[in-house]
């Protein structure tokens, strides 16, 4: 027998002993339940199956979700944009001599992830144990906030830092950051100026190097940690904080409430300093004092007064109708449309065009701008660049104001300096055009070679009118109301300004004046303009308030300090000539 | 250890229980409580308990769970079917008397107090549940005339209107999804897996409508608008764990997840220990799933291919609801991790679980008495 018959002859006698046991259908039966159980194992096994499959893909998935999640950059930094943006760089800013008057150093700034902070109350007071002067309120606020990213302290030093390490308040972090230093603070305020606590340039010439594209770089994230070249500057600081200095000085002294200068390169065009008082600290400009705001160097458009006369007189003879020998009738006011122009120091005689100059007559200055008009009055003013807005790399520049209407009068009044409001740096600018033969150069505080600036400069007066302003300047500082600026061994020249000052449109009634100088030295071939101006002194040397006794003091000042770092060679005796001894 | 040739009960599980099983629930309980280390002081602090609160707490349940575990493991088929019916009976009552007694926890009433103990009978209800339905089935396959799947109907319905009336719909679809797959490996028609699906999508779709917060969350999932904090932030842990994790104790963003010590375990597993350590807790659950399923496959006995089957699905289908609301694969839904979460009710329910797979899975003579009995007669061992 085979096996497989064997099997089936077990198999049969099984079903027949089934049945015999009393169940009279159990063969069919019996036979149909098996088939449907085995169908029905069959079925069931493969909807496991299903069911495994199932299972198998939703691991699958968590599986890569996991890797997903795993490959993912922690994202609790990005709502504070790119780390880079803080640690950009801003070049370095120096002096002619390379002397460093801004810089970035590393620091940290605090901040808060609020919604990590486990215990506000607890991390506030540990806080305030290392930042007292954390302002309990704002704070508090700020760290019960929704939001994801709070600063608490921008610019840390590094003890602070590590103080709050040491607390391990969890929430808080620090992120490096550059803070700006400027190493000569005040001294170089308003020429260097500073910038926010994001880095950006908010005044002077850290505006101007954004504005020439910084900014936009930093905006598109094209910043960089690298050190970049640094910005060179036309300034000198050591005449810088002499010139700041004898303004701080001299704002006390004379009890004014604001003082200015400027140095400026007759040849180049550069400024080598220039400064005005009140001004602010760029380390920490929040704090500084409000009207420390404002550059009244480019920034503050004054009348000139008598300062004025210097360009009046060489537009009439630059004309050619009025010769140094000519002379004027100032015996008698002008009076015109209600108003009468007289002299301050009236002599009441003809005067000739240097004693015109030596005694600052207004009528005679008068006279000599009638004779040259109006419209040439207008167009020389324009040529010297006074009626238009300065152009220079600092931003803050204002426009000078002149009357909508050129009358006649205005015309007078403008010849000795009144009814034109200019900036400082814009006269001395202008001065300087007389001085160096006749070019107009447009002011700098980059660095400028003597070529370039003949490359752009462009003459506005003839030669032999700069002779003869020379020769006015000089005489009017040896015997006018300049004396006070003699510098022994340098020569130097200048004219003063006296003018009434403008409060609210208006002269003002309490006799305060807004007083200037301009002068040149060495007069014989000038290198250099120096204005100094003095705003509303009470006093001045000798107790008198005009401008020969604060403002030309204070370029003497300058020039004494300043004129041997500037390279130029002092002359003593009468002709010129070296003394055997020293001073 | 115990010798072979012994036959006392002990010898006898010794020797026949499934090891792999077992090690796989101790090593997951084992995970669950250092986890509590991680997870739970945050919570108790914030909650002004002492700091180890909840880990104290986990240990003093874990004691009584892994010993409901082993005694549960030790029972026959027949006992597993019997217990069942005991729990179900007793659970559904516990249910019904926590509609009307309970404790109303954010605006649900699940929590039934008896003494200082607070118990969640819808935990309990679920294995028994899962086994009741398995023997319902089962006798269904082996007498098609017995209504076996009219039964299990019935008792579905009973216990859907006993969850959704708490409200609970998270548990509602876990047991939805759970007596599906049941009903679909004991050969559910494919007329009836269509019509039950649309039924569903239905309840969904009603849920969706009735309850504000059902909607509330789904919207949120799938337009990522609103009030996303639980999962943003869950999502934030992992990604800041990385392959490797932050290291123990050196989580932050655990401290200010809420439930980071039952529904969001997960991520604060992968802030600490990494994700490779939260993909190795999946794969756990993955291996008991699918080997749960694969003796469903070999399994000869319906009842018991039914029951291991749907309680794995039921393990299997409440971790990955909770993994995927973790990794914002679906909607945020409060579920425990299982084994792994605090909470007592849960994981001494989820033991019962463990413990009925256990004794189903033993290795048993009648299993090869059943296997024999298909070359030889037909005289078939009924499913006891």
């Amino acid at each position: 027998m085979s096996f497989l018959s064997r099997i089936m002859d077990v198999k049969s006698k099984a079903h027949f002993s089934h049945g015999g046991n009393g169940r009279p259908a159990g063969a069919t039966a019996s036979t149909a339940f098996q088939g449907h159980r085995k169908r029905s194992a069959s079925q069931a096994r493969s909807r496991v199956a299903v069911i495994m499959a199932v299972f198998g893909i939703a691991y699958c998935v968590v599986g890569g979700r996991l890797v997903q999640y795993a490959i993912t950059a922690p994202e609790s930094v990005s709502s504070i944009g790119p780390a880079d943006h803080l640690l950009a760089s801003r070049p370095d800013i120096v002096d002619r001599n390379g002397e460093i008057l801004a810089t970035d150093i590393r620091t940290v700034s605090l901040y808060a992830e609020p919604h990590k902070i486990v215990d506000v109350d607890e991390a506030l007071e540990q806080l305030r144990t290392v930042l007292p002067e954390l302002d309990s309120k704002a704070t508090y606020r700020k760290l019960t906030s929704k939001s994801r990213f709070q600063w608490l302290q921008r610019q840390l030093t590094p003890k602070q830092q590590s103080r709050i390490l040491a607390l391990g308040i969890p929430g808080v972090g620090f992120r490096p950051e550059k803070r700006r230093f400027y190493p000569s603070g005040p001294a170089s305020a308003h020429i260097v100026g500073y910038v926010n606590i994001d880095n950006r340039g908010i005044a002077g010439m850290e505006r101007y190097i954004d504005n020439q594209g910084l900014a936009d770089l930093a905006a598109i994230g094209m910043t960089s940690d690298a050190k970049l070249e640094p910005v060179r500057l036309s300034i000198d600081i050591r005449v810088q904080s002499m010139l700041h200095d004898v303004l701080t000085e001299s704002m006390a002294k004379y009890q004014a409430e604001a003082a200015g200068a400027v140095v400026l390169d007759v040849h180049t065009g550069e400024v080598l300093a220039m400064g005005s008082v009140p001004n602010y600290d760029p380390n920490n400009p929040a704090e500084s004092a409000k009207d420390g705001w404002l550059n009244r160097m480019t920034d503050g458009t004054f009348e000139m007064g008598s300062t004025f006369k210097t360009f009046t007189t060489a537009m009439a003879l630059d004309s050619g109708k009025v010769k140094l020998t000519d002379s004027f009738d100032a015996r008698y006011p002008i009076r015109i449309g209600g108003f009468t122009i007289k002299d301050f120091h009236g002599k009441h005689r003809v005067l000739t065009v240097p004693e015109i100059f030596q005694y600052s007559s207004n009528i005679g200055t008068a006279k000599m701008a009638d004779i040259v008009g109006i419209p040439g009055h207008k167009e020389f003013l324009t040529r010297l660049g006074l009626l238009s807005k300065m152009q220079t790399e600092l931003p803050e520049v204002k426009a000078p104001t002149q009357p909508r209407e050129w009358k006649k009068i205005n015309s007078i009044t403008i010849s000795f300096g009144h009814g034109v409001s200019t900036t400082p740096l814009q006269t001395a600018v202008a001065g300087a055009a007389l001085m160096n033969g006749g070019k107009y150069l447009p002011p700098t505080f980059l660095p400028r070679s003597r070529d370039e600036a003949d490359a752009m400069a462009q003459a506005v007066v003839k030669p032999s009118t700069g002779e003869d302003m020379k020769f006015l300047l000089r005489w009017n500082a040896m015997n006018g109301s300049g004396k006070r600026a003699l510098v022994p061994g340098f020569n130097v020249g200048g004219k003063t300004g006296t003018a009434d000052k403008v409060v609210n449109g208006r002269y003002a009634k309490n006799g305060l004046n807004f007083n200037a100088f301009l002068s040149a030295f060495p007069i014989d071939d000038p290198q250099y303009v120096v204005l100094s101006f003095i705003d509303a002194p009470k006093t001045g040397e000798g107790g008198g308030r005009t401008a020969g006794l604060n403002a030309a003091p204070m370029v003497g000042e300058i020039i004494r300090r300043s004129a041997p770092l500037l390279g130029v060679k002092p002359k003593f005796g009468e002709d010129g000539s070296a003394l055997l001894v020293s001073y | 250890m115990v010798s072979r040739a012994e036959r006392g009960p002990v010898a006898d599980w010794f020797w026949t229980i499934d090891r792999f099983f077992l090690a796989a629930f101790i090593l997951l309980m084992g995970i669950g409580f250092m986890l509590s280390f991680a997870a739970s002081p945050a919570v108790a602090e914030r909650l002004n308990l002492d700091s180890f609160h909840f880990v104290k707490r986990h240990a003093l349940f874990l004691v009584p769970a892994i010993a409901t575990m082993v005694a549960i493991s030790f029972l026959s088929p027949r006992q597993v079917r019997r217990t069942a019916a005991i729990l179900l009976i007793l659970s559904l009552a516990a249910m019904v008397l926590a509609l009307f007694f309970g404790i109303e926890v954010k605006g649900a009433r699940r929590w039934l107090s008896i003494g200082s103990l607070s118990i969640q009978p819808s935990e309990f209800m679920k294995p028994a549940f899962v086994v009741i339905c398995a023997w319902l089935f089962s006798e269904h396959a082996r007498q098609p005339e017995i209504p076996g799947n009219l039964f299990a109907i019935l008792l579905y319905g009973i216990v859907a209107a006993l969850l959704v009336a708490q409200p609970d719909l998270g548990q509602t679809i876990l047991v939805t999804a759970v007596w599906g797959g049941m009903f679909f490996m004991a050969g559910m028609p494919w007329i009836w897996i269509i019509l039950l699906g649309s039924v569903a999508l239905g309840g969904f779709a009603v849920a969706y409508y009735m309850f504000d917060h059902v909607a509330g969350r789904v919207d949120r999932f799938l337009t990522g608008e609103g009030d996303t904090f639980q999962v943003d932030t869950a999502r934030e842990a992992i990604i800041r764990g990385d392959w490797f994790g932050k290291g123990p104790g050196e989580g932050v963003v655990k401290r200010i997840i809420p439930d980071s010590h039952t529904d969001f375990i997960f991520s604060v597993a992968a802030e600490e220990f990494g994700i490779i350590f939260c993909m190795i807790i999946v794969a756990v659950f993955a291996f008991v799933v699918l080997r749960g399923l694969n003796h469903a496959f070999k399994e000869r006995n319906d009842f018991t291919r039914f029951a291991v089957a749907g309680l794995v699905l039921l393990i299997g289908t409440q971790s990955m609801i909770n993994v995927g609301v973790n990794l914002e694969l679906l909607p945020a839904k409060g579920m425990t991790l299982p084994l792994i979460s605090y909470g007592g009710s849960s994981m001494t329910a989820i033991c019962v679980t463990a413990g009925f797979i256990l004794a189903l899975t033993r290795h048993r003579p009648e299993k090869r008495a059943t296997e024999r009995s298909l070359f030889r007669s037909g005289m078939v061992a009924p499913a006891e």
